[in-house]
């Protein structure tokens, strides 16, 4: 692999007295190190662990829908010898509660924030660090109470019952369900932590990217990655509160009695009638408040890092960089007024149905001008399928998936019949497993370099991606026909029903492919812990891509960099004419006319490996 | 081995493609076999999902293959270096516009539709004047209570209602209401058959009209999650004729008023006043 060592040319060096000091001991320097580089990868480490749990627990509910009620594999025996290792329906609801609070609080936020957001904001912004280094540690600590918060509700009766979303009132009163008790308790606490996490490091996002962006660094001028990171950032100071509101509010409820959440005169389990006065409407309204504009927390740093990844790999210009600025700041605004989509069917006012169902239509436009604009990016470039290309290109494909399955549920009538069908599941995991983790994927092959000096086997990492895609396609896609036919979701047992007795055999080709996928992951870990340690040294700019974090070492020393970067262009010049090289680094002054513009009077000389010649000027 | 991977990448919408075309034929569709909803309103709401399926149908095949077709190019791209263009406003005015009014219209569209199904005020009167039943939900069975022959649901129960737990019947050809209500928890009130759903909420009662237009027996199931037996909330509700349904609210009358000595112990005067009318 040819390796550019480009160098800042142009301008006068800042020399940074901080740079490359050394880092106490091994603790601060690996446990409690305020390095946001550091910090990245340990969040890398906990949400890959994460990802694992998530996984089993998704496989054991898939297993019992493709077997129902048959002892599980190798763990069955022993969590269940009582029953005969087979999955009782209150483990099923602990199973895919967990599930799908693991992937998203533990997995899918930490991950886009935690690990691109802190290794990328600086590195891209020319800065040293984060603004906050020590709130920043302590976001990274602020998962472990959240994780043995969850890890609590496991232990006790029951699980947790009620489902991510942990409706009122069979989350708000213990007598509803036998996980309804302590369980959920430990559970509120665990999003309370995770959410206390979250802000933490929003703030520090967001004062980082305006505070301490290299000179020449102006707003358009940022990478697509680092308004991604940004517009998260601001969704997430800006929603998550209520979210901490409102589950503070369930916890007095459950704890001290106040009543928000349920009305009086219930009767749950044959007990005595509750006192009550409260509305279960206010928790559904507080939870999507914060939890519609999370599903773009959870999308838009990965729309922001396919765009430059894209780019790059096609060594083209991001087709639209302002529209996809505004597009983005379009779904987000948006988002914040879409809530109630989820909330078609909940006996909420159905004027008001009807504003939700034209703003939600309204997001779909957004989405669909990035699709464009990403496509428009592919067209006329010089597409290198690498495991990033690939991963980019199933970011994409499956995103279109997930985002026309939308329209079928922003539409109010059709969705009453898909709401809480397994359309929805299909929906989801399109777009959250599909988008967001192939995101992931593609971005974790593309940074490795920079996080751990070291390029990621490309056979491992082809290999991973056509299993992972096979098994996401084999497992998601029928889940659209099951929704179709009518099956609910959360159903232990669906085959009880007439009318979804014949299902068995799809959702065991289902669950098939999910144990392929699951498997697949097996090949992640590997390339990751073995190019770690023995992968090809990748220099400074193994892609030769433009965006600073490619000016600093791989990996970059404490401080970052050398001399403080000073910026003259956008992000994204590739496939202009810059001596031998077909791009333009943002810390490059000259800017000669395209070669668009310069046809065949150039010359024919390869100059793929001259690259090597030219030298870094540390 | 570029085109290897185009040609990966073409696969999966072909396969998409081809079994959404299948899904009709081989019984992936809406629930019965593929039939129609059995309530005018579903056949509605079915062909607004057609039309989105439609709409969307061209909009995916029509992405994948520019996907496809630019990768293919890409890859086979002999130029030295990509062309250099950051972006094209004509194009990217063309690309938001349309969509944007073909959202636009489908927002539109079914405004219709959702105010016949959910706004009160285009309830068909006959139904709301007359609800034929108040049901409630609980862990985990679906309990139903009507008034007794001749009389009006009282939101309140009456000494003479008459009660069913997990069948409610419903006679077809005209629409009619029932109150739904939870007595414990949120549950969910789907008929698969009928594209109807509702939530029931602990604390409020929701009216839900529907005009079922054919006879048979429907699976009647929750749709929100409730519990450990969410899974198990299973009743049907059973369409059929006027005339049936009435024969089955006097049985049922006779049947739970049936006081062992062969009269109908309570609401006498008013089943014999019927009796001789007819
Ligand atoms: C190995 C991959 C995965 C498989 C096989 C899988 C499978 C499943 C299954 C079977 C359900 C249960 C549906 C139900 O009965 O309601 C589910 C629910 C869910 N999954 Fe996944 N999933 C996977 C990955 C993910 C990922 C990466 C996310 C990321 C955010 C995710 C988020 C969710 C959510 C939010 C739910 C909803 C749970 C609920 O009903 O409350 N899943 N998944
Ligand atoms: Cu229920
Ligand atoms: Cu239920």
């Amino acid at each position: 692999m040819s390796v550019v060592h480009p160098s800042p040319t142009g301008l006068q060096p800042i020399l940074k007295p901080q740079a490359h000091h050394a880092p106490g001991n091994f603790i601060t320097k690996y446990i409690f190190s305020t390095d946001h580089k550091i910090i990245a990868i340990q969040f890398l480490f906990t949400t890959l662990l994460m990802l694992i749990v998530g996984g089993a627990l998704a496989l054991a509910v898939r297993w019992q829908l493709a077997f129902p009620w048959e002892s599980m594999p190798i763990v069955g025996p022993w969590l269940f010898s009582a029953e005969g290792g087979q999955i009782s329906p209150e483990f099923y609801t602990m199973l895919f509660t967990m599930h799908a609070t693991v992937m998203i609080f533990l997995v899918i936020i930490p991950i886009l924030a935690g690990t691109f957001g802190n290794l990328l904001i600086p590195l891209m912004i020319g800065a040293d660090d984060m603004a906050f280094p020590k709130l920043n540690m302590l976001s990274y600590w602020f998962m472990w109470p959240a994780i043995v918060c969850f890890g609590m509700s496991f232990t006790y009766a029951g699980g947790p019952a009620a489902g991510w979303t942990s409706y009122p009132i069979l989350a708000d009163l213990a007598q509803a369900a036998p996980g309804s008790g302590t369980a959920q308790t430990f559970w509120l606490l665990g999003v309370t932590f995770i959410g206390f996490s979250s802000m933490m490091g929003s703030i520090n996002y967001m004062t980082t990217i305006i505070n301490m962006r290299a000179p020449g660094m102006t707003f358009f001028r940022l990478p697509m990655t680092i308004w991604g990171l940004f517009i998260t950032a601001i969704l997430q100071a800006f929603a998550l509160p209520v979210l901490t509101a409102g589950g503070f509010m369930q916890v007095t409820d459950r704890l001290l009695g106040t009543c928000f959440f349920y009305p009086s005169g219930l009767v749950i389990n044959n007990a005595a009638p509750t006192v009550g006065g409260g509305q279960p409407l206010l928790w559904q309204h507080l939870f999507w408040f914060y939890s519609h504009p999370a599903v773009y927390i959870m999308l838009l740093p990965v729309m922001g890092m396919v765009s430059d990844m894209l780019s790059c790999m096609c060594r083209k210009p991001l087709f639209g960089y302002k529209p996809m600025i505004f597009s983005m700041s379009a779904i987000a605004s948006l988002g914040f007024i879409v809530w109630g989509h989820h909330m078609y069917t909940s006996g909420m006012n159905p004027a008001v149905g009807m504003a939700f169902m034209v703003a939600t239509m309204m997001i779909a436009l957004p989405s669909a001008v990035k699709t464009f604009n990403w496509t428009a990016t592919i067209w006329g470039g010089k597409v290198q399928f690498n495991t990033v290309t690939l991963n980019c290109i199933g970011f994409l494909s499956m995103f279109i998936v997930g985002g026309l399955s939308g329209i079928f549920m922003a539409a109010v009538p059709v969705d009453v019949y898909f709401h809480d069908t397994y359309f929805i599941v299909a929906h989801f995991h399109y777009v959250l497993f599909g988008a967001t983790l192939f995101g992931v994927f593609g971005a974790l092959h593309f940074w490795f370099p920079k996080m751990f000096g070291r390029l990621m086997n490309e056979k491992l990492g082809k290999t991973h991606f056509v299993l992972t895609f096979i098994g996401a396609n084999g497992t998601f896609f029928p889940m659209h026909f099951l929704g179709m036919q009518g099956m609910p979701r959360r159903y232990a047992d669906p085959y009880l029903h007439g009318y979804l007795e014949h299902l068995l055999p799809m959702n065991q080709f289902m669950t098939i492919s999910a144990i392929v996928m699951g498997l697949a992951q097996i090949l992640l870990f590997i390339n990751i812990f073995y190019s770690m340690f023995f992968g090809p040294k990748a220099g400074r700019n193994p892609w030769h891509a433009t965006t600073l974090e490619w000016t600093a070492a791989s990996p970059p020393p404490h401080g970052n960099f050398d001399v403080t970067p000073i910026v003259f262009h956008g992000p994204n010049e590739y496939a202009v004419q810059n001596g031998d090289r077909d791009f333009l680094m943002q810390t490059e002054q000259e800017c000669e006319p395209p070669v668009s513009q310069a046809p065949d009077a150039e010359n024919q000389t390869d100059n793929a490996d001259t690259d090597n010649e030219q030298e870094s000027s540390s | 081995m570029g085109k290897g991977w185009c040609l990966f990448f073409l696969f999966w919408p072909v396969a998409a493609v081809v079994s959404c075309a299948m899904a009709p034929m081989v019984g992936w569709s809406f629930p019965y076999d593929n039939a129609q909803a059995a309530s005018n309103l579903g056949i509605r709401i079915d062909g607004l999902f057609y039309l989105i399926l439609i709409v969307t149908a061209i909009v995916f095949v029509g992405t994948q293959a520019v996907l496809v077709y630019a990768l293919w190019r890409g890859v086979n791209n002999r130029e030295e270096r990509a062309t250099h263009i950051h972006g094209n406003h004509k194009l990217e005015l063309i690309w938001s516009i349309i969509p944007g009014v073909i959202l636009l219209f489908l927002a539109l569209y079914q405004m219709n539709i959702w105010a016949d199904f959910r706004i009160k005020k285009f309830y068909p009167e006959v139904a709301v004047k007359d609800p034929i039943a108040e049901v409630t939900a609980r862990q985990f069975e679906w309990r139903f209570r009507y008034p007794a022959i001749g009389k009006k649901l009282q939101p309140k129960p009456q000494p003479d209602d008459l009660y069913t737990v997990n069948e409610l019947h419903v006679p077809f050809g005209r629409p009619v209401m029932i109150q739904l209500r939870s007595d414990d928890v949120q549950h969910s009130f789907f008929l698969p058959a009928l594209r109807i759903k509702q939530d029931a909420l602990p604390g409020l009662q929701i009216p839900v009209w529907f005009e079922a237009n054919k006879e048979g027996v429907y699976d009647l199931v929750c749709a929100e999650l409730c519990g450990w037996g969410h899974y198990k909330m299973k009743a049907h509700v059973i369409v059929e004729s006027e005339e049936d349904y009435q024969n089955y609210l006097k049985n049922l009358t006779q049947q739970q008023f049936y006081d062992g000595l062969g009269k109908i112990a309570a609401n006498e005067n008013d089943s014999e006043s019927e009796a001789t009318e007819k």
